[in-house]
């Protein structure tokens, strides 16, 4: 009987939640649509709690509507929490500043931005509910998402509903096949080929070993297409070893292998996390092959407390570094360490880009606010074909109607714990 | 040659299994619950050492205190907050699910303070690497280090259990609490004990750990901790000799199974290992046999 | 006038066969009006998969009283199978419809035989052991999804554990299932009115299960397992029957959610043990052996963090604590007895004493 009077509790609440949270789809506002509800959930704590957060958040949500009218609405999407927050988190902050620093020079064309960012966890399926999200808070441009997959499920429903997207960091092929979607990234085969091809004619080696995530679509991807290229190259790959998401902490037996098969160069299409490690136990082990890496590998140097004299000669493919020389990186990195009070990697360059990248499409192409979502789209996806944008992670970026963007990657070497450029 | 070093490799790595399982089974022994924030417990070790002496300077020794300390008080305020009031509850699987709850509140209190960035832990370690076969075959500080650890603490849990007094209270209270309690003995003392010294090995195995695999998130400890609890099951859980065993054992066919099978498949390798294991002892290499009555 | 005395448990039935018609009657009233976030209708879909898989997963933990954290695992399977015959069949069975029955039967078969394999050896283990066994299976299930490379074309099937290039695919040829990167495009057959359909046959299936002689048999076997076997219950039989109809109904499930989604990837988010003991949270919170409480949970435990979105970055840890509590208030002996004694049910009825 107990159980019965708990269960009939939770059901009459549930409904309330969900009748509630419905309530609210008419107005504009999500977030006040969660604060209502939250205080049914028969928990006092966490409503004393999350009065006090909310208020906190207050500071940090978009700018009000401005009185010259209407507004774009920029939605953005990542992982603010799990194994991949930092990927995410960068992404909420490169494209916050981007959206600061335009509001605060009088917006795009004198209208202001509106900004919201959701958090995705790294799921496909949460990565949808958070773009379902923003569709109800009234998105016009999404920013995102931020990797791979998620980025693949979102756009199915963003060609859905002819809603504009650019995916900072997404950089599978499979991201773009919706003509509605573009990449601020390089995509993946592109990475690969680049990489085998840069190793293959400048000669930086012989015998190649390669450590990858066969668990990531990002890894697995450019570790295919790189080992597809090598076989046209005079290189050979004595030795491809792969590591799991879950099986992430020990690499002695990939690089043991490596170094038994007579590597002379080991290509790391993985993120810097596991990279740092890699570079840690190869040391350990007295192994010091070169290392070569794709954009994955940006932020080794900004890892807190690493000791960079590990990461001494790595080459890596990358658009984008925190060291480089330029001014719009320096002012781009200050202000990012400012605001956030970290050193920004490749994805928040990526997705200050992305915000600008939408800037200069809005303003070749004349879309206004008061557009349908649709008729934005429709004019961003024309304009896009034809602006040029200077960005941190690249120069003069261009976009094919298929999505896939045309920049130079750079190559860069870790020299005296610096980015330098090589040619 | 290879292969002696990858038997080396995995014995180092089952060292840190071993050290984490070590806190586990104890936990599980005496309190006969699955500690799932444990894993986690190790990851706030992990950060306060890192937080002492990589951010403020002080002295390791000094930072490893501090994280024990911290880490036992932390320990007695999860079972006293999240696991008490459910241990009369009508199923053992409720305290199983909080404990899930306080190691998701654990990981996303880490990401608020700490923020998502990776941290490279200095490793506190200072016992030199051994050298054999012409540098061929490397044995690295903290492998030695775990490994005494780990002996140490057994030798010291089993003398502490066996000969003490609050150790024989423990082994009361995980044979029949309702009959311990019949003796006099305090039963929520003991097990705030019991979790107290499962923390503070805690918080050594996060010292250890980021020490051999020196990259710091607050995601650090939860693997970690399902491996270790893969290895505590392996020697039979609740027996303390046995999760040092499992967590060896563990390690090294991880790393032959990679080295040797395939490297992506090393986790099935592991868990199909674990299968045939408890397939043929149904209670672990060292683990008891329970009669059942009816 | 024999037919209005039902007994109490049709009448349990029904009222959970009501709550769930209730609320698919309230949802498409206001899909139709119009009157529903776009966040809640792409929601309505998974939370049809996860009520399956809290149903489902209830039978194992509820009613035959074993420990499983490999549930995400058999939904995998499902799902895979699921969304592979419909990549392979997409331009052969044109009516989509009838291609997703195909797929759902397909996918909870498949997830059926997986766990008559996988339960015939471990079955025979007990409590903690069993659940470390079955988070094994999970475990590999999901490792071998994610190098398991398949493609097609004019000459039929390829299989590769390597590499999609080492397939030998020619020309024409179209990776299907391409390791970590799992399937993309599968077509988005999934909807509401299929999922409740779903969920009703699930209940139809558990809960005729549980009330019949072969549930009683099972139910038995969790209240004392030698007592079972001494009247002669066939236990390995009960066991995995109960346990494959569970694994059969997350391959159901794994099928709606991979039919929901454009691309399906085998990450420990989704199949991992996470999951698993998601599900197993589900089961826990709305009471064990509680059909109707594994809904509930199911549906509340799905809407929270995304209710709790506009906390932005603190949404998580409120998550963590909003479970916390709501496992304290649910199972804690003392706060049961504190919420009998000041139950509204009660004071009702001591004011009508008093008057």
């Amino acid at each position: 009987m107990k159980k019965k009077v708990v269960s009939l509790l939770l059901a009459a609440s549930m409904m309330t939640v969900m009748l509630a949270g419905c309530g609210n789809s008419g107005s504009s506002d999500a977030g006040s649509g969660s604060v209502g509800t939250q205080e049914e959930s028969s928990d006092a704590d966490a409503a004393e709690t999350e009065t006090e957060t909310n208020t906190d958040e207050g500071s940090d949500a978009a700018p009000a509507a401005d009185a010259s009218g209407a507004v774009y609405k920029i939605g953005a999407i990542g992982p603010a929490t799990g194994g991949a927050a930092v990927y995410g988190i960068a992404v909420q902050n490169g494209a916050d500043l981007a959206i600061k620093e335009i509001n605060e020079a009088g917006g795009i064309n004198g209208h202001m931005i509106e900004y919201n960012f959701q958090d995705d966890e790294c799921d496909n399926e949460k990565s949808v509910n958070a773009y379902n999200t923003l569709k109800d808070w009234g998105m016009q441009m999404l920013v995102g998402s931020t990797t791979s997959g998620c980025s693949i499920a979102v756009s199915a429903e963003s060609a859905n509903d002819n809603l504009f997207q650019l995916t900072p960091s997404g950089s599978s092929v499979d991201c773009i096949t919706n003509d509605n979607v573009f990449q601020v990234c390089f995509t993946d085969p592109n990475q690969g080929v680049g990489a085998a091809q840069y190793i293959g004619s400048n000669g930086v080696a012989e015998k190649v070993a390669v450590i990858y995530d066969s668990s990531d679509v990002y890894s697995s991807g450019i570790y295919e297409k790189f080992a597809g290229e090598a076989a046209n190259q005079p290189f050979e790959i004595v030795s491809s070893e792969a590591f799991t998401a879950d099986n992430k902490t020990d690499f002695s037996v990939q690089l043991q292998k490596a170094k038994d098969a007579g590597a002379e160069l080991i290509f790391l299409p993985i993120y810097y996390t596991e990279a740092s490690l890699i570079l840690t136990q190869a040391n350990a082990m007295g192994y010091e092959p070169e290392f070569f890496g794709c954009d994955g590998l940006d932020g080794i140097l900004n890892v807190e407390n690493f000791d960079t004299a590990l990461a001494e000669g790595v080459m890596l493919l990358t658009p984008f570094a925190a060291d480089a020389e330029d001014e719009a990186t320096k002012a781009f990195v200050s202000a990012y360490e400012a605001a956030y009070g970290d050193t920004p990697n490749q994805f928040a360059a990526d997705a200050y880009d992305a915000v600008y990248i939408i800037k200069a499409a809005i303003e070749k192409s004349g879309a206004a606010p008061e557009d349908s979502v649709s008729d934005i789209c429709d004019k961003l996806k024309a304009a896009m074909t034809e602006i040029s944008v200077d960005g941190l992670t690249g120069e003069a970026m261009s976009w094919e109607a298929g999505g896939a963007v045309n920049k130079e990657p750079k190559a860069m070497e870790i020299v005296n714990g610096n980015y330098a450029l090589i040619q | 040659m290879s292969f002696i070093s990858y038997l080396i490799n995995g014995i180092s790595l089952g060292s840190v299994y071993a050290i984490i399982a070590l806190g586990y089974t104890m936990v599980y022994g005496i309190a006969k619950m699955l500690n799932f924030a444990h894993g986690d417990v190790i990851m706030v070790g992990g950060f306060t050492i890192f937080f002492a002496v990589s951010m403020q300077g002080l002295p390791p020794m000094i930072g490893i205190l501090l994280a024990v300390v911290l880490c036992t008080l932390l320990g007695i305020t999860i079972e006293y907050i999240a696991y008490r009031p459910l241990r009369q509850a009508a199923s053992s699987l409720a305290v199983l699910i909080t404990a899930i709850g306080v190691s998701y509140f654990l990981q996303n209190m880490a990401l608020l303070i700490f923020g998502a960035n990776t941290k490279a832990f200095t490793s506190v370690v200072t016992v030199p690497a051994i050298k054999l076969a012409e540098g061929q075959i490397i044995i690295s500080g903290e492998t030695i280090v775990t490994i005494i650890s780990c002996i140490v603490i057994m030798i010291g849990l089993t003398l502490f259990i066996n000969k003490t007094k609050a150790g024989q209270a423990m082994l009361a209270v995980s044979e029949d609490k309702g009959a311990a309690q019949l003796m006099g003995i305090n039963v929520n003392g003991t097990i705030s004990l019991t979790f107290a010294i499962g923390s503070a090995l805690a918080a050594i195995a996060g010292m250890l750990l980021c020490s051999a695999y020196p990259s710091l998130t607050p995601y650090t400890g939860s693997m970690p901790g399902i491996k270790a609890f893969v290895a505590a099951v392996f020697g039979g859980i609740g027996s303390i000799p046995g999760a040092l065993i499992g967590g060896i054992v563990l390690g090294v066919i991880e790393i032959l199974g990679k080295a040797y099978i395939s490297s992506q498949m090393a986790d099935a390798i592991v868990f199909l290992v674990l299968i045939v294991v408890l397939l043929v002892k149904p209670t672990g290499i060292l683990g008891k046999k329970i009669q059942e009555k009816v | 006038m024999k037919g209005l005395k039902l007994s109490k448990n049709v009448k349990d039935n029904l009222i959970t066969y009501g709550i769930v018609i209730l609320a698919y009657l309230i949802m498409e009233i206001m899909i139709k009006t119009g009157h529903i976030s776009s966040l809640l209708q792409g929601l309505l879909v998974p939370l049809c998969v996860y009520v399956i898989l809290a149903v489902s997963l209830n039978l194992t933990v509820g009613i035959l009283g074993e420990l499983s954290l490999g549930h995400a695992g058999f939904m995998c399977v499902g799902a895979f199978a699921g969304a592979f015959f419909s990549r392979y069949m997409q331009d052969v069975i044109e009516v989509s419809l009838l291609r997703f029955v195909i797929a759902i039967l397909i996918g909870a078969l498949s997830a059926g035989i997986v766990g008559f394999l996988i339960g015939m050896p471990v079955l025979r283990l007990r409590g903690d052991y069993l659940a470390i066994v079955t988070l094994a299976f999970g475990e590999i299930i999901k490792n071998i999804i994610n190098v398991l490379y398949v493609g097609k074309d004019a000459n039929g099937l390829h299989f590769s554990t390597k590499d999609s290039m080492s397939l030998g695919l020619m020309e024409d040829g179209d990776v299907i299932i391409n390791g970590a990167q799992g399937i993309t495009g599968t077509p988005k057959d999934a909807t509401f009115t299929i999922g409740i359909i779903l969920i009703i046959i699930t209940l139809v299936i558990v809960l005729n299960l549980i009330h019949s002689r072969d549930g009683r048999a099972i139910m038995s076997i969790r209240d004392n397992l030698i007592a079972a076997e001494s009247v002669g219950i066939n236990i390995t039989k009960y066991k995995l029957m109960a346990f494959s109809v569970s694994a059969a109904l997350a391959g159901m499930a794994g099928v709606l959610y991979s039919h929901n989604l454009s691309s399906l990837m085998a990450t420990p988010k989704n199949f991992g043990y996470n999951m698993s003991i998601m599900i197993l949270v589900f089961v826990v919170l709305g009471g064990i052996g509680n059909i109707r409480g594994s809904i509930i949970s199911a549906v509340i435990l799905t809407l929270l963090p995304e209710l709790l979105r506009g906390l932005s970055n603190y949404r998580m840890l409120i998550y963590s604590i909003v479970l916390i509590v709501m496992m304290l208030f649910n199972w804690s002996p003392k706060l049961i007895n504190l919420r009998k004694k000041y139950s509204l049910k009660r004071l009702l009825k001591k004011t009508g004493e008093v008057q």
